[in-house]
């Protein structure tokens, strides 16, 4: 039963990824692709914990606290750079 | 299935939904503005659900309770209000085009122009204090 249900769950964060990348490839401006990035980065995290819960084991939890840092980090790098141009001052 | 897989079972189907809804609104939202809310609030929402559900199967499994996954969701709750700050500030920098009607957004130009704070003057370029 939760067999069924992690692979329902699995394949509807499957689908949220392929719209964003949709959103990706196709967004006119580029904070549009920012944001669409960002939105990925979240939707692995979410992924990586399914998987976690699958094969019952802790390990994966460190890798989705780094993906959800590195994901914020570059999220901020990038906007400050569209914003002033240069990321530290 | 005891209550705990049960409610983990609902919490992962709700969190799914509610991350394919903000992939929805990705794409069919019409601006960049419009578009900033459908990740910050549904998406957020729905990982805090599969994280929950994630805690309850911990505890289900009699592994204890695991303080990981209120440390990444807490993470992510914080941070994405902060991007999305981050990237609409961006975007009100790049003059990206609003949708048509929207309300005070002559006061975008406003927001654009204003300068960054003061740098605080060095030891150096200060009058000498007597």
């Amino acid at each position: 039963m939760l067999a069924t249900v992690l692979l329902g769950v699995a394949v509807l964060v499957g689908l949220a990824l392929v719209l964003n990348a949709w959103r990706l490839i196709i967004g006119p401006t580029v904070t549009d692709r920012i944001l669409a990035l960002d939105t990925m980065y979240i939707n692995c995290i979410a992924l990586i914990v399914l998987l976690g819960i699958y094969f019952q084991t802790a390990l994966y939890y460190e890798a989705a606290l780094l993906i959800a840092m590195l994901g914020f980090v570059s999220t901020s790098a990038l906007s400050k750079y569209l914003l002033r141009g240069d990321i530290i001052e | 299935m005891t209550v705990l897989e049960w409610v983990a079972s609902f919490l992962l189907v709700l969190g799914g939904l509610f991350v394919l809804i903000g992939a929805v609104g990705m794409v069919k939202l019409p601006d960049v503005y419009t578009r900033l809310h459908a990740p910050t609030k549904t998406t957020t929402l729905g990982i805090g659900c599969i994280l929950i559900a994630s805690m309850c199967l911990h505890v289900a499994e009699g592994r204890g309770l695991s303080i990981q996954e209120m440390v990444i969701s807490l993470f992510l709750f914080i941070t994405a209000p902060v991007s999305a700050y981050m990237i609409a500030k961006a975007s009100l920098h790049r003059r990206v085009s609003m949708l048509k009607g929207t309300a005070n957004s002559e006061l975008a130009e406003k927001v654009r122009d204003r300068k960054a704070p003061e740098q605080p003057t060095t030891d150096e370029q200060r009058p000498a204090e007597h």
